[in-house]
C-alpha cells in the first residue's frame, strides 16, 4: 500500500517537473514584461507612500497589472469604495471573455482550477490559449505552471521595485513594448489558424473604431459590446465557414 | 485615507477583480453541458480578443502628437515580418522590443 503511494507521488512528481519544465520558457517574455512594469509599478507605489510589504501584498492577493495602477490613485484618493468598485469591475470585464474562451481548456482540473481562474491576467490567458506543448505533457499542469510563474514574476518585479526601484540607472524606456510585442504574435499565430479571419478583423476593428470614439479610458466596454454583437450576428457564417476545421484540440 | 479605509479599498478590489474572473466558470460549471452559443463564443472570441489586447497595448499613443506612433508601427512590422519568417516566438518578441527600445531612446 505504501510501495503503491510512493510510486503515484513519485509518477506525478515527474509529470510536475515535465510541465514546469515545458512551460518556463513560454513565460520567458512575461519575464520580461513583468519585470519592467513590476519595477515601473513598485517604484510608484513606493513614492505613494507604500510599504513594500503592502505592494507585495497587493501583487499576491490582486494580481492584476491595470488594477493595480489605477488603484494606486485610488488609494491615495478620497475614500470611496462604491467608485472602487466600478472602476475595477470596468477595468476587469474582458476578463469575462478569456473565461469563456476558455470553458472548456479548462474543464475538470480539480482544485488547481481556482487558482488559474484567479490568475488569467491578459498573458496569462494568451500564452494558455494559444501554447501547444507537446503530447507527453500534462496540459492542465503545463497551464497552472504558466499562471504560476507569471505571479511569481509580476510579485518579484514590483518588490524588487518597491524596495530598490530608484537605484536602476540604465534606461529601461521601451522595455514595456514587451507586451505589444507578445500579443501581435499570438495575434498572427491565432490568424494562421483559423479558416476565417473575421473574428480577428472584428478584434482590431471595432476596438480600434470604439478607441477613436470612446478615448483610451472608455472604449474596452463599448468595444466588447461591438464584438458580442458582430460575433453573434455572424455566427450562421461563421459556424458554416468553420464546419470540422474549428472543433477544439 | 486612514490605512483601515484603505484596507476597504482593496478589499473592494479584490472582490470586483475576483467577479469578473470567476463569473463565466461559475455560470456554465464543468457538470452541465455548455450551451452550443457559449461554446461557438468560446471558439470564435480568442481571434477578437487577441486583437482587442493589440489595441489596448496601443490605447496611449497618439497620432497626432511626440513620435506619431512611428517607433510603434516600425517595431510591429518587424516583429510581425519576423514572426511569419521564422515563427520563432521568442526571437520575434525580443527583437521587436530591442528595435522599439534603440527607436524610442535614440531615434525620437
Amino acid at each position: 500500500m505504501t510501495a503503491l503511494k510512493e510510486k503515484f507521488s513519485k509518477d506525478k512528481r515527474k509529470v510536475l517537473k515535465r510541465a514546469a519544465y515545458v512551460a518556463f520558457p513560454h513565460s520567458l517574455p512575461i519575464l520580461a514584461g513583468y519585470g519592467f512594469l513590476g519595477l515601473t509599478y513598485g517604484i510608484c507605489m513606493s513614492v505613494n507612500g507604500f510599504s513594500p510589504l503592502f505592494t507585495f501584498l497587493m501583487c499576491v492577493f490582486v494580481f492584476g497589472g491595470s488594477t493595480q495602477i489605477v488603484a494606486v490613485s485610488l488609494l491615495t484618493s478620497a475614500f470611496d469604495p462604491l467608485n472602487a468598485f466600478i472602476i475595477t469591475f470596468v477595468l476587469c470585464a474582458r476578463h469575462i471573455f478569456y473565461g469563456l474562451s476558455m470553458l472548456e481548456k479548462y474543464k475538470n482540473l480539480g482544485l488547481k482550477k481556482i487558482y488559474m481562474i484567479f490568475g488569467m491576467v491578459d498573458e496569462t490567458f494568451s500564452i494558455n490559449y494559444s501554447a501547444e506543448p507537446p503530447g507527453d505533457v500534462d496540459r492542465g499542469w503545463f497551464m497552472f505552471f504558466v499562471t504560476l510563474f507569471d505571479h511569481i514574476y509580476w510579485i518579484l518585479g514590483s518588490t524588487l521595485g518597491a524596495v530598490f526601484g530608484t537605484l536602476i540607472k540604465f534606461s529601461t524606456e521601451g522595455i514595456e513594448f514587451v507586451m505589444t510585442s507578445m500579443f501581435v504574435v499570438i495575434f498572427i499565430n491565432q490568424w494562421q489558424k483559423d479558416k476565417s479571419h473575421l473574428s480577428s478583423l472584428f478584434g482590431l476593428g471595432i476596438s480600434l473604431v470604439s478607441l477613436l470614439i470612446f478615448g483610451a479610458d472608455n472604449f474596452i466596454i463599448p468595444a466588447m459590446l461591438g464584438i458580442f454583437a458582430a460575433l453573434t450576428l455572424s455566427r450562421n457564417y461563421l459556424e458554416g465557414k468553420a464546419g470540422a476545421e474549428n472543433d477544439l484540440p | 485615507m486612514t490605512f483601515r479605509e484603505q484596507l476597504i479599498t482593496v478589499a473592494v478590489i479584490i472582490l470586483a477583480t475576483l467577479i469578473m474572473r470567476f463569473l463565466p466558470f461559475v455560470i456554465f460549471p464543468d457538470n452541465k453541458p455548455t450551451p452550443k452559443f457559449i461554446q461557438y463564443l468560446g471558439k470564435v472570441l480568442p481571434g477578437a480578443v487577441f486583437g482587442l489586447l493589440i489595441i489596448y497595448c496601443l490605447k496611449n499613443v497618439s497620432v497626432f502628437s511626440g513620435s506619431h506612433g512611428i517607433p510603434e508601427l516600425i517595431a510591429i512590422v518587424i516583429t510581425g515580418a519576423l514572426q511569419l519568417w521564422k515563427k520563432q516566438m521568442l526571437l520575434s518578441i525580443s527583437v521587436g522590443t530591442i528595435s522599439y527600445m534603440l527607436l524610442v531612446q535614440f531615434v525620437f
